[in-house]
């Protein structure tokens, strides 16, 4: 038998550095004779659920290429700002009848009120009566916020993904006047962008969902020198600026954009389980894995109606302030913005760790086993 | 009154549990108290000992704390101390809780200690390796399909996949799960058994040179064919190619057909002075022109090895006394015995030295039940009872369900001591002491009494007892090897330098015993 023991003979010549699953008492030892030794916080991987156990040893390392393939898409995109647009004219399949929603899809009847009255305003605003389509708004490369819906003359911002040129759209809370004042800035000025924007943002103290104080004063900062010279009306151009800096929060939205910006394109890899969006209707809390396609795994929420986790799903808001935790769900490292980012399902089930979603929240654990359930019976070649 | 406690995801060692369980049971006015993982089997155990278990919200990765008092404040004295342990036991926070992340975090992990449950521990080892991790699989019912996987991943990777079942090893001086602090020097070893490889490296040590590495193979690498002596053969070649290994030795039981030849095969090819020792069998003469020599028990590989390495013969001998203090000791020992003395009692904690001694003693006597014996007719019927010549091994399995191994838990050996001592046809026992890293901290002191009750007890009847014992240790293990010692020799014990000294002691007494028409 011929055989290679080069790795022998390298650790032979390596100082011991051991981590210990098990018994404590044989990392002392180690240590007490100044060898290297970490004791792992070992629990039963998938709280012991012999099932997630067997799902979990079926996709074994299968899934890893696939998902450096994702991460690696994710850490790629480069979001900028290119403009701002009606959403029937920019939102991919949007039509006058169609009103996206927060969330993974759900009918009228399911509806919780905060939702329904979202939807009844914008019914309203559309002058809607009649045959209506709810759809989510993930479907159509779009994100809505807080009890946000999208109707055709809702205002969006529009990020481009500077690599691959994909789209995203977001919901802007502002008059069409604004949203025009804006888009013309931003046109006058040139694409901001958002990668960047948002990682100094984070290096001042932001985090992209609830904290966005910095980033909307950069995001000022870029553009009102184009602001001030177009050739509009003095309270047009006031109330534009007046709006950016009336509330930090319309930057979440911006934010959002940018995440599903640079997670939409991972939906394309096949055989990966990095989670591509994490979101709520109000009455299900769900999410989607790249590898699953457009299937959402939905349990009952604990929270409004809000895309906004997409910027946890893409490694900002909660999930950054909780780097270490987070990192042992995480398929990689956002150099830019020095973050662990692409949120493997197979890990959040493993190490029963869930990715934060906003302050003491915590998504349902159920979504990710039924998504790791339904990946593990995919047939052999697309799990691969 | 019986009453359950408990905390939610907190993930205990099946050591440390067994432990808490014991010192709660042990407070006053407590019938019983058992702390376990509430996995599907424990609560069901639980409930079948008359626990309320039905509505308990707990799942594997939760702590149950079952308890059975004389009244609520017993229960509630018992809580307290169960977090008072708990909370000391606490890992701390942040540190990692799977090996993905651990790696990520210390760049320069290099081996997996995995000592986890079977059912976890398996998944585990793979992901180590899959890691570039070399493992120290320490976990035992292991399924053999898994055990043949693993190592057939290890190859592959070119990692070394020390276990499962594997107790003992000594990578670059360090000491691995039950170790002893040797000192480094050219003597590289390879055993499949745990104490074998304690007893051989302290012994080396004993005779003043050193280990470079001491790698564990785990108890079933040569003895199925299916994992054919794979981590075996790694080792060898390793230890081949290492230029601080001068000589190396092989312990082992006997192997599978044809592994026995492929070892002394891949040590030919090696090229190093080597020493083999296949546990009860007949040493092999020496073959013509052969790197390999064949020692026909522990101390003799490490007294051959030693030998090689320093280029001298190697001189048999089996005392390292003189014969005349042998003799004097003799005499000293079987004086006083009564005709109604016949029978050898072997109390082990150490396995293979529970191996050497009865294989030793069942040659000279035909006559020695344990609990491996492979004559059926001295195969012990029940493993709690010793009877005629018994040596038995405390360590076994059949010990070690529900209570920690007696090297870290003294108690099972005093207390089958104690059962035992009531017994007049006890002649002589025979016991191992071992030291260094994961046994107890005072093994030596936690025998001495039951040591003194049991010599007592002979006295009593009009007797004598003698005691005969070796300890395992080497002068730097944590536990004082000379401290152990004088606490054995003050309670009586004749403690000789190995275990084959003092098996070959205990059957000069029975061979002297049936001169005086004593001992079958």
């Amino acid at each position: 038998m011929s055989m290679d023991v080069a790795p022998i003979l390298r650790l032979f010549r390596q100082d011991l550095s051991v981590l210990n699953l098990g018994l404590a008492g044989f990392a002392e030892s180690l240590l007490a004779n100044g060898a290297e030794a970490v004791q792992l916080a070992w629990k039963p991987p998938a709280g012991g659920d012999p099932a997630m156990l067997e799902a979990l040893d079926r996709i074994g390392a299968g899934a890893d290429g696939a998902n450096r393939r994702a991460a690696g898409i994710i850490l790629e995109g480069r979001p900028v700002l290119v403009g701002l647009g009606t959403a029937l004219d920019v939102v991919p399949g949007m039509t006058p009848a169609t009103i996206l929603h927060a969330g993974p899809p759900i009918a009228w009847e399911r509806m919780g009120e905060p939702l329904r009255a979202a939807v009844s305003a914008g019914l309203n605003r559309e002058g809607l009566c009649g045959e209506v389509r709810f759809e989510p708004c993930h479907r159509h490369q779009a994100v809505a916020p807080a009890a946000g819906v999208i109707t055709a003359g809702t205002p969006v911002w529009i990020v481009a993904d500077a690599v691959r040129g994909h789209r995203a759209f977001c919901a802007v809370d502002a008059e069409p006047g604004l949203a025009r004042v804006l888009d013309l800035a931003l046109r006058a000025r040139g694409p901001v962008d958002l990668k960047e924007l948002l990682a100094q943002a984070l290096r001042m103290g932001d985090e992209g969902r609830e904290r966005n104080r910095a980033a909307a004063s950069l995001f000022i900062r870029a553009l009102a020198p184009a602001m001030v010279r177009l050739d509009q009306p003095r309270d047009l151009l006031a109330g534009a600026l007046a709006f950016l800096d009336a509330s930090d929060g319309f930057f979440l939205n911006l934010s959002m954009a940018a995440c599903k910006c640079i997670l939409d394109p991972a939906r394309t890899v096949a055989g990966s389980t990095v989670v591509v969006a994490m979101a709520c209707n109000g009455t299900d809390f769900g999410i989607q894995v790249a590898g699953l396609g457009d299937r959402w795994f939905t349990a009952p929420a604990a929270e409004g109606p809000s895309d906004a986790a997409i910027t946890e799903a893409a490694g900002l808001g909660a999930f950054c302030l909780s780097t270490g935790r987070m990192r042992q769900i995480t398929a990689a490292e956002d150099p830019v913005w020095g973050i662990p980012a692409g949120i493997d399902l197979r890990k959040v089930v493993e190490t029963g760790i869930l990715p934060a979603i906003g302050t003491g929240l915590k998504p349902p654990g159920s979504c990710f086993r039924e998504a790791l359930a339904a990946f593990a019976d995919l047939p052999a070649e697309k799990g691969q | 009154m019986k009453t359950t406690l408990v905390r939610q995801d907190s993930y205990f060692d099946s050591v440390f549990l067994m432990l808490l369980g014991r010192e709660l049971k042990r407070l006053p006015g407590m019938a019983d108290a058992s702390a376990v993982m509430a996995t599907g089997a424990n609560l069901d155990l639980l409930g079948a000992m008359g626990w309320a278990t039905e509505d308990l919200a707990a799942g594997p990765d939760d702590l149950v704390i079952a308890l059975d008092g004389a009244d609520a404040a017993a229960l509630e004295r018992a809580l307290e101390v169960a977090q008072k342990l708990l909370a000391r036991k606490r890992v701390p926070a942040g540190a990692p809780a799977a090996l993905a992340a651990a790696a990520a975090a210390t760049p320069g992990a290099n081996l997996a200690v995995i000592s986890l449950p079977a059912e976890y521990a398996v998944r585990e080892a793979r992901k180590a390796l899959e890691l570039g991790l070399h493992v120290l699989l320490f976990t035992d019912k292991v399924a053999l399909s898994d055990e043949i996987a693993l190592k057939a991943l290890s190859r592959e990777k070119g990692l070394l996949m020390m276990g499962p079942d594997c107790g003992t090893a000594i990578i670059n001086g360090k000491p691995l799960c039950f170790a002893n602090a040797v000192s480094r020097g050219p003597v590289g070893v390879v055993g499949a058994s745990g104490t074998g490889i304690q007893e051989v490296t302290c012994l080396v040590d004993r005779f003043r040179s050193g280990i470079s590495q001491a790698i564990g193979t785990g108890a079933r690498d040569l003895k199925s064919a299916g994992v054919g002596g794979s981590t075996t053969l790694m080792a060898i070649e390793a230890l081949a190619r290492d230029d601080d290994t001068n000589v190396i030795a092989v312990v082992s039981k006997p192997p599978a057909r044809d592994l026995a030849a492929r070892v002394v095969e891949a040590l030919e090819l090696a090229g190093k002075p080597a020493v083999v020792h296949f546990i009860g069998l007949e040493p092999e003469p020496p073959r013509p022109g052969s790197v390999v020599r064949f020692a026909g028990n522990l101390e003799e590989t490490a007294a051959m090895a030693v030998a090689l390495a320093e280029g001298r013969p190697y001189r048999p001998r089996v005392f390292t006394l003189p014969p005349e203090e042998i003799e004097a000791i003799l005499e000293r020992e079987t004086r006083g015995i009564l005709p109604a003395q016949r029978f050898l009692r072997g109390y082990y904690t150490g396995g293979t030295l529970a191996d050497e001694a009865w294989i030793l003693l069942h040659q000279r006597t035909g006559a020695v039940h344990a609990l491996n014996q492979t004559d059926p007719a001295f195969v012990l019927a029940d493993p709690r009872v010793s009877v005629g010549h018994t040596v038995v091994d405390l360590g076994d399995d059949r010990f070690t369900a529900s209570r920690p191994h007696p090297m870290i838990d003294p108690g099972t050996r005093t207390e089958r001591i104690l059962a035992e001592l009531t017994d007049p046809g006890i002649a002589v026992v025979l016991m191992d002491l071992v030291l260094g890293y994961g046994s107890h901290g005072d093994p030596a002191g936690a025998l001495a009494p039951a040591l003194a009750a049991m010599k007592q007890a002979a006295r009593r009847r009009g007797g004598y007892l003698p005691v005969l014992a070796s300890i395992t240790g080497t002068p730097r293990d944590f536990q004082n090897l000379a401290g152990q010692q004088a606490a054995l020799e003050a309670a009586g014990c004749v403690v000789l330098p190995s275990n084959h000294q003092a098996a070959m002691l205990a059957a000069l007494v029975l061979d002297r015993l049936q001169d005086q028409g004593g001992a079958l």
